[in-house]
């Protein structure tokens, strides 16, 4: 049961990852359907500067970098150039989709290096790992996890105890009300289109690195819009879309677990849980009511000042 | 941006529109050929390649077609969606659905005459792709549901599901342990005019009953009114829940016939793979022709010819054929953005303003 | 006292596109004083305003705050300089509470200091005579007490010159009387106030000094003691303007709307409209007042059969209608016509012509599957003419038409269908003077053609003039129904907050 657990965990990193930069960049306002996208693009890359230069801090450091570049392309359509969200989000999806295959042509079947390889070894927490229970499944995991850890806490702090979360809740739910109070909207509005893409870049880059760490061009495989899914099980809120990400990672590594305990389940069928489980989760978010599980009130509307 | 000045323009006419697109598109190439340089590349030849593997033959032109038919039948059904503002992501699913239900009346149907045949799998395949968009349709019109998420979701679930099929359940015992589904039966095969599969004419068809319909008809138009403003709809009279499942039943029905004509004429049986990505790339052709059945036609010949060419500078010149996809995406974000400037002028001047078309 | 000058506009031109929404206004505005921007709508005075407040920036001109030459990209410049914008859609957002609205923006400590803060806003508040509780969430607060939110955020950014865009048009006589007391405290405290207003009485009871714009341009700057109410219009409009509305009384002899113990909830369950009680006859206006969200938009909506009732029936000429949709009083060949508030938003579809926008209410009684536009066509022809709607061509999209021209499509589309109803929800709102009166004549007509006509309004003047009877709504029951000769607007004030009621129904004559 314990490491039935800690996988879970495992499998919950990327989501965790993608679902809380999603959250960042919709509390601003902005719907990014390119999360799957912008993880691909965060996994090539992120696997190609590993690959390469055989630091783990320069894939790190790339799949930041990628997944806020392909943010920034988003950011530039529809903040600047006032273009469609909902098409320059699945535009993104199959331009990372594309990109991450192309890019990722000649690296195929190559794993990662050791350098970066046991840099994303598990390691075990002092004290915290040797709880009995508690400690095996959330501490004596590999680095990625307990940043994701450190992701949820910042950004829950960040969105609701902060003053500029306040300001970024505000663009959120009225541009214009933000815009009138003296808020620079546009730029908040990128600051976290492209935070909230780096945090992608960095889930898909999690995929790559440590998850299967042999390349592989549909290594994020849906992964993404899971994530987007997620978002609004959460109710935009980082904590709990960490418990949303757990119960999906769990999810989606059942059907395994269901084989290894001897349950002959087709392999095909349990593979379709995860999905078939998100579209549960959407139907009820429909039917949630009271004000403050509502998506921010401005979500996905392009702002124009004088056009109010 | 502080020193450049906007002015939103008043009315533009036609041909500076299709100036300003066309310059997008050309400008795009030129940014994609600098990325296909980086990558060490020759984007001249890339794309002389691309037209060359589209139409450098009369087998290469027969096979632009080919892939232009699913495309074209796609974008309609996603048209039809995308006109009422109902996001239909979930063109692969509805593909593969309709596939499905074509297979189950070509290989566990009674033998019947090959006209018939066709016909119920015709049939069939608008019925599974139908229901397959009927499902996030009525959520949506009972309880409001992100059809979004919905239509993607159970594009997975089709895959899921053929997988099983074609790994497990159907598995063709004659073709010793490869995953395959048993072929067609040559009664289910689409018949070939002027040396293509029949799909053309279907996909002609189409193109002629969907601008007819959207344009001319109340049920099109009630579409369109309920895409702009359900508020108004529901001031009309009109019946908004009739209209959406309606809708959504034509655009699954259209994409579950692309996956018929594509599991009867270009995979002869039932494959993971029959969908293709056009479900998705169907999005973006529906979207670029203006949600205009006609334009739409076009647009997806052209995108046929990208597809088509991208497969063939795999074999001719060992070029991974996704790099098609990324000159795609390049162009698309280059038509996307230059929208902006179909509704702006641009102009130098001192301070930065804005002007719209509000009075006080 | 020293007289200073707070704002100084100079030679200001804003124009958009091809329309020019200010040429060459001047303005200036004390330290102290109480300055009113009059002018009908569509004369320029919120684009003028929007440029103080750094929402637009001038195409020529120059501004002088204080002395000084300011220019302002964005609206946190403004802020800076001491200008204060309370516009007239309220820039508040919803689910935070008052403190939480008031801090956005503002420079303050990374780290939410809630006691503190609290304590900055009940100061404010005390010092200026206001009420406000830093903890109550906005969507919980009424119009009056937003309005009051606005003012406190405002000052708490040091504002010294306070702008409000119209601000009377959502309050109660009770609480522009309020206003008007607080807008005076400001006046002692120094600070200079501008308010933009059409509403010519409200102009001569609170303001020192009056500048007048017309179509964009600056007509003169008045003191409000030496001018009088005829010599404004004048030069609002350009022209002598008789704004008299004219009331012929007729013998109604039947009832051909009436509600009874109607019952309407909203999505939160709460009562919208409770029990309410009416009849309208032929040959009649009756008019429906109240604060904003008292209900009309339900009860409107209830008798075109877009909201359900929960409770009550609904007689149109004897005939029970609850229960039914729009498209059942289509198909049933109701004559109700009904023109609603949110004009692109429900009554039009924006992106359509006019012909497309006739064809909505006409296609669902056409037989087959075609949608026929030659009949319509026809009857958008003989509207354009008729009303005098100014458009390229019968072909443009309607959402490209004025403000005023809308009003007219929409309205002649529903009055070609030879009503036998007519619900109306705030049909000149936006609109100027001359398109106004065109609309109140036009209903007098229908008056005079037997049709029962239901009138939602906001001003009171209008409503008292045009009107044969006056509902009063308040949070969704009736509290009164009147007759204009005999009461004051102050009674109806009291009875559109609730604080009295009127039993007796004045029935119609």
């Amino acid at each position: 049961m314990e490491s039935f657990l800690a996988t879970c965990i495992v499998a919950a990193t990327p989501l965790i990852f993608a679902t809380v930069g999603e959250i960042i960049t919709e509390k601003a306002g902005v719907l990014n359907l390119g999360v799957e996208g912008m993880m691909l693009m965060g996994a090539v890359i992120g696997f190609m500067a590993g690959l390469t230069t055989e630091s783990p801090y320069a894939a790190l450091l790339g799949a930041l970098a990628a997944g806020a570049g392909g943010a920034l392309i988003f950011a530039v359509l529809t903040v600047t150039l006032r273009a469609n969200q909902t098409v320059v989000g699945l535009t993104l999806t199959i331009f990372g989709t594309g990109f991450a295959s192309f890019v990722g042509q000649p690296m195929l079947g190559s794993m990662v290096p050791e350098t970066v390889g046991s840099f994303f070894a598990k390691r075990s927490i002092p004290l915290l790992g040797d709880i009995p229970f508690i400690g095996p499944v959330f501490f004596r995991q590999d680095i990625f996890v307990y940043i994701a850890y450190l992701i949820v806490v910042i950004a829950a702090v960040y969105l609701f105890k902060t003053r500029i979360g306040l300001n970024l809740r505000a663009v959120g739910e009225s541009a214009s009300s933000a815009d009138a109070s003296g808020i620079n909207v546009e730029f908040y509005k990128y600051v976290h289109i492209l935070l909230g893409g780096a945090l992608c870049g960095l889930g898909g880059a999690y995929l790559a690195l440590v998850r299967v760490p042999i390349w592989q061009a549909d290594v994020v495989n849906g992964r993404g819009w899971i994530a987007v899914a997620l978002v609004i099980f959460a109710s935009w809120n980082p904590v709990k879309a960490l418990f949303g990400a757990i119960l999906f990672g769990g999810l989606s590594i059942l059907g395994l677990r269901l084989q290894a305990m001897g349950f002959s389940v087709s392999q095909y069928l349990v593979d379709m849980i995860p999905y078939l489980a998100t579209i549960v989760i959407v139907i009820l978010s429909s039917h949630k009511k009271g004000r403050e599980n509502q998506p921010p009130a401005d979500l996905s509307n392009p702002y124009f000042r004088e056009e109010r | 941006m502080n020193f450049l000045r906007l002015a939103k323009r008043d009315d533009l006419p036609r041909e500076k529109e299709w100036i300003i697109r066309i310059a997008a598109v050309l400008l795009s190439l030129v940014f994609a050929g600098l990325i296909l340089i980086i990558f060490g590349l020759h984007p001249l030849e890339i794309f002389r390649t691309i037209i060359e593997g589209a139409v450098g033959s009369e087998m290469r032109i027969k096979q632009t077609i080919i892939k232009a038919v699913p495309l074209i039948i796609t974008s309609l059904g996603i048209l039809v969606a995308f006109r009422m503002k109902f996001w239909n992501i979930g063109g692969e699913g509805q593909i593969m659905m309709g596939a499905f239900a074509a297979s189950y009346v070509a290989l566990f149907l009674p033998e019947m005459p090959k006209a018939l045949t066709l016909l119920a799998m015709a049939a069939a395949a608008m019925v599974g792709g139908g229901i397959w968009a009927f499902i996030p349709a009525i959520f949506k019109a009972k309880m409001g549901t992100n059809e979004t998420i919905f239509t993607l979701m159970m594009n997975y679930v089709a895959i899921k599901f053929v997988t099983y099929l074609q790994y497990q359940a159907w598995m063709d015992p004659a073709a010793k342990g490869f995953p395959k589904i048993a072929p067609f039966p040559e009664r289910a095969l689409l018949p070939h005019v002027f040396g293509v599969h029949a799909g053309w004419i279907i996909a002609i068809l189409c193109v002629s009953f969907v601008y007819f319909f959207m344009n001319y008809t109340k049920k099109g138009y009630e579409i369109a009114v309920v895409g702009e403003s359900v508020e108004t709809a529901r001031y009309a009279g009109m019946n908004i829940n009739r209209i959406i499942i309606i809708s959504m039943i034509i655009s699954g029905g259209l994409c579950g016939l692309a996956g018929m004509i594509q599991s009867a004429a270009v995979e002869k049986t039932l494959s993971v793979g029959i969908s293709g990505g056009y479900g998705f790339t169907a999005i973006i052709t529906a979207w670029l022709g203006r949600l205009n059945a006609i334009v739409v036609f076009f647009v997806c010949i052209i995108f046929a010819m990208l597809i088509q060419g991208g497969a063939y500078i795999q074999i001719a010149l060992n070029v991974p054929s996704a790099v098609a996809d990324v000159v795609q995406g390049i162009i698309l974000f280059f038509v996307i953005g230059s929208e902006f400037f179909l509704q702006y002028r641009v102009l130098p001047g001192q301070r930065l303003q804005r002007s719209g078309k509000e009075a006080a | 006292m020293q007289e200073q000058i707070a704002i100084e506009m100079k030679g200001i031109s804003k124009s958009f596109g091809a329309l020019k929404a200010n040429e060459d206004v001047n303005l200036s505005v004390m330290a102290g004083e109480v300055h009113a921007l009059l002018g009908e709508n569509g004369a320029g005075k919120s684009t003028l305003m929007n440029m103080l407040s750094g929402i637009y920036q001038p195409d020529k001109g120059e501004i002088f705050v204080f002395g000084e030459k300011a220019t302002f990209a964005s609206p946190k410049e403004s802020i800076k300089k001491g200008i204060g914008m309370i516009h007239q859609h309220f820039k508040l957002i919803d689910v935070l509470n008052a403190k939480e609205n008031i801090i956005i923006g503002q420079p303050s400590s990374l780290f939410l200091k809630e006691k503190a803060l609290s304590q900055n806003v009940r100061e404010i508040s005390d010092q200026y005579g206001l009420d406000v509780d830093p903890e109550k969430k906005v969507y919980d607060m009424s119009v009056g007490e937003k309005q009051t939110l606005e003012i406190v955020k405002v000052l708490y950014r040091g504002a010294r010159i306070l702008i409000m865009d119209e601000p009377t048009a959502v309050l109660t006589p009770q609480e522009i009387k309020k206003l008007f007391q607080i807008i005076r405290n400001m006046k002692e405290q120094g600070c200079a106030v501008v308010i933009i207003t059409h509403k010519l009485n409200e102009v001569m009871e609170i303001s020192d000094r009056i500048t007048i714009l017309r179509k964009g341009r600056s007509i003169g700057t008045v003191a409000t003691s030496e001018v009088e109410v005829p010599t404004l219009i004048e030069m609002m409009v350009g022209k002598k303007v008789d704004l008299d509305i004219h009331k012929e009384k007729y013998a109604g002899n039947r009832p051909l709307l009436a509600m009874d113990s109607v019952t309407v909830k909203d999505r939160e369950g709460k009562s919208a409209l409770e029990d309410v009680s009416f009849t309208l006859s032929n040959y009649e206006i009756l008019g429906v007042a109240g604060v904003a969200n008292s209900g009309q938009k339900e009860l409107c909506e209830a008798i075109a059969g877009l909201v359900p009732s929960t409770k009550g029936r609904i007689f149109f000429e004897g005939d029970n209608i609850v229960g039914k949709t729009p498209r059942d009083i289509i198909r049933l060949g109701i004559r109700m016509g009904f023109i609603p508030e949110d004009r692109l938003g429900m009554g039009l579809v924006g992106s359509m012509d006019i012909i497309h926008n006739i064809v909505l209410k006409d296609y669902q009684n056409q037989p087959g599957i075609l949608l026929k536009r030659g009949p319509s066509a026809v009857k958008a022809k003989k509207i354009v003419e008729s009303l005098d709607i100014q458009t390229p061509s019968i072909y443009t999209p309607v959402r490209k038409l004025s403000g005023g021209n809308i009003q007219k499509v929409l309205l002649g589309r529903e009055i070609d269908s030879n009503p036998k109803v007519l619900i109306t929800a705030y049909p000149v709102r936006g609109l100027d003077i001359g398109a106004s009166y065109k609309i109140y004549e036009l209903l007098n007509a229908q008056k005079a053609a037997g049709v029962g006509v239901l009138f939602v309004g906001e001003d009171l003047d209008v409503l008292m003039d045009l009107c044969d009877r006056i509902m009063v709504l308040c949070h969704g029951k009736v509290t009164g129904i009147v007759d204009p000769n005999n009461v004051t607007k102050e009674e109806i004030g009291l009875l559109m907050t609730g604080s009295s009621r009127i039993e007796e129904e004045v029935s119609a004559q």
